[in-house]
């Protein structure tokens, strides 16, 4: 469904993304894990078509990614950049319309403020609809931007780290609204996520990259071993099974003597 | 639906802020009009308001008793240069609230971006030059566009660039500023002081080189540049989300941010050349309508220009009331009026 073939995309001799190549289904959603600076949030952008790749090219149902069609390209997008931070003087609800900007005109139809509040009663914020998103906690604009990327209707939905400023509860109310969602309407979710249990227990593919190179990808139970966990990583870890049979990850505490090492 | 009342009364909650802030809108106009007929009324013969009334009535062709001295009073010299108050506050009001959306800073404007300071530079050049040989009502405006584009275009080369940040756009401006100022001062250092004199008076700012053709030009050129603006209002209003979360939501920001900094820069070169230099209003109109409506542009960038107008309009009056019988450069009124208000403003952010 979106194909990538041969990515390289480098900054001078910061190489972003080395001979990348994947494919990911619909339907399905699909985690990008990796350390910090290793080229998780440019992999994203190129996909957009915010960046401009060296080598390689991207295609989505066989369409070429084409810096000439980027509106038409990114029409099929819902895409959440990592910042969260919301300073403007508008209502939680205007900003979940802002999803779909091209459909508002000066005059805001009804039909348009009920499906932007739907979006909000999915994720169980309708009681935040009118106030001033400068006065909302970090978790929740997080939230709200969640609600505005679905309100694109999106093909293919990107989260940057989607869940950063997110209480359990509310970590558990996104990552299930998209699962449900995606399986149901056959979207292509990618998202990036540092905590390797949500990983493993929400991704039906993984996508492991370190220093630019994709090192792994598979289902989470077939490619999540503590080799994998201490070569991407540098950290020893235990992979176990819970009764589902899902692999959770858990992290030796290294020594004083370790650290000295 | 469990919800439906809820949404219900979202949905009304919504209706009821949209209500609210047309009322602003309203009011707004109503005080407008109110300094328009003062602005009318005042000068070196005062005029009763119930005169400018009916003179105004005449004119809109009603059946209204007028003295002919009155009638021509209010139409020769006081009406452009009230008409020309109210559009050029409001021009550079709206410039400024594009100014700080494109850049995502409260502070800044054209002034700030050495628009201005380019048309200043631009006009007295014309003069240094004996106007070229044209009429100095006709070839100083003409300059004063001219480089206050030529200064702009060097800021609309750097928006073109995909990755130049708005902080960086604000530093070329505040640059440019700079440059500019210098170059005035060369201007005035090599001329005559009579030349200087007139430079320094053409600075200041004055509403009193209001003709009805100048009127006509600057109306004609804000009310389109406006309603190219209002036609992008989403967009604008997307772009104050950051503008990495713009793209993502499907504007093409560097499109958008060229074509807004064009608008802005010919609105700005337009009434800056008819009336000279006018600070502050770029500033603090558009900081005043976020106050009273918020950042949703169907309301603010209208309101940025009923409050520009206003100020500038009531800044008209104040220059003619402060040494009755002659004129203040009403330049100088702004920024007396501007600055208090921009301490507070800096005061009030730290709240």
């Amino acid at each position: 469904m979106l194909d990538v073939k041969n990515l390289h995309l480098a900054f001078d001799d910061l190489v972003l993304a080395d001979d990348i190549s994947f494919s990911l289904k619909a339907g399905q959603t699909h985690v990008i894990i990796g350390p910090n600076g290793t080229g998780k949030s440019t992999l994203l952008k190129t996909l957009f078509g915010d960046l401009q790749p060296q080598q390689g090219e991207v295609r989505f149902n066989g369409e070429l990614l084409n810096r000439k069609h980027l509106g038409e390209w990114r029409q099929r997008f819902g895409y959440m950049p990592q910042d969260i931070r919301l300073d403007v003087g508008l209502s939680v609800l205007e900003v979940v319309l802002l999803g779909q900007l091209d459909a508002l005109s000066l005059k805001l139809g009804n039909r348009l403020l009920e499906a932007a509040l739907e979006a909000l009663d999915q994720i169980g914020l309708l009681h935040l609809a009118n106030r001033d998103v400068r006065t909302l906690s970090g978790g929740q604009c997080q939230m709200i931007l969640f609600a505005q990327a679905l309100m694109r209707q999106p093909k293919i939905l990107m989260l940057d780290e989607p869940v950063s400023a997110l209480d359990l509860h509310f970590q558990q109310v996104l990552l299930d609204h998209l699962d449900r969602n995606t399986k149901q309407h056959g979207w292509v979710s990618i998202m990036i996520l540092h905590d390797l249990n949500l990983a493993a227990q929400y991704a039906d593919n993984l996508l492991v990259l370190k220093e630019g190179k994709l090192v792994a990808q598979g289902a989470p139970k077939d490619i999540l071993t503590p080799e994998l966990v201490y070569d991407v990583y540098g950290v020893a870890a235990e992979v176990m099974q819970d009764s589902a049979g899902v692999p959770f990850v858990r992290t030796q505490r290294s020594g004083h003597h370790a650290s000295l090492v | 639906m469990i919800h439906s009342t809820l949404v219900t009364d979202a949905v009304n909650a919504q209706r009821r802020s949209e209500k609210r802030r047309w009322f602003v809108i309203t009011c707004l106009m109503f005080v407008l009009l109110l300094s328009f007929v003062f602005d009318i009324a005042t000068g070196p013969s005062m005029l009763g308001l119930t005169e400018v009334a009916n003179a105004l009535a005449n004119l809109l062709g009603l059946p209204v008793e007028v003295s002919r001295t009155t009638q021509v009073i209010v139409t020769n010299l006081r009406l452009p240069i009230a008409v020309m108050a109210v559009i050029v506050g409001g021009s550079l009001g709206v410039g400024g609230a594009e100014m700080q959306t494109l850049l995502n800073n409260p502070m800044a404007s054209p002034y700030t971006l050495g628009m201005a300071a380019a048309a200043g530079f631009g006009a007295a050049l014309m003069l240094y030059l004996g106007s070229l040989g044209m009429s100095s009502q006709i070839a100083v405006p003409i300059g004063a566009f001219v480089c206050c584009m030529l200064s702009a275009s060097l800021l609309f080369g750097l928006a073109m660039m995909r990755h130049i940040t708005s902080g960086q756009l604000i530093l070329a401006g505040i640059a440019l500023l700079f440059l500019f100022q210098s170059l005035l001062s060369l201007v005035q250092f090599v001329s005559s002081p009579e030349l200087s004199q007139q430079i320094l008076f053409w600075l200041f700012g004055s509403l009193t080189k209001a003709t009805w053709t100048n009127v006509a030009i600057t109306a004609g050129v804000t009310l389109v540049c406006v309603l190219v603006l209002m036609k992008d209002a989403w967009k604008l209003t997307a772009l104050r989300l950051g503008e990495e979360r713009a793209k993502s939501l499907g504007v093409n920001v560097t499109r958008l941010r060229l074509k807004t900094l064009i608008i802005v820069a010919i609105m700005t070169a337009t009434a800056t050349s008819f009336v000279g230099i006018i600070g502050f209003i770029g500033i603090v109109a558009p900081n005043i309508a976020r106050m009273l409506v918020g950042e949703d542009q169907r309301y603010f960038l209208p309101l940025s220009f009923l409050v520009g107008a206003f100020l500038l309009s009531s800044a008209s009056v104040l220059s003619k009331a402060i040494v009755p019988g002659s004129l203040f450069p009403i330049g100088i009124v702004t920024a007396i009026i501007g600055v208090p208000f921009f301490f507070w403003l800096i005061i009030g952010k730290k709240r």
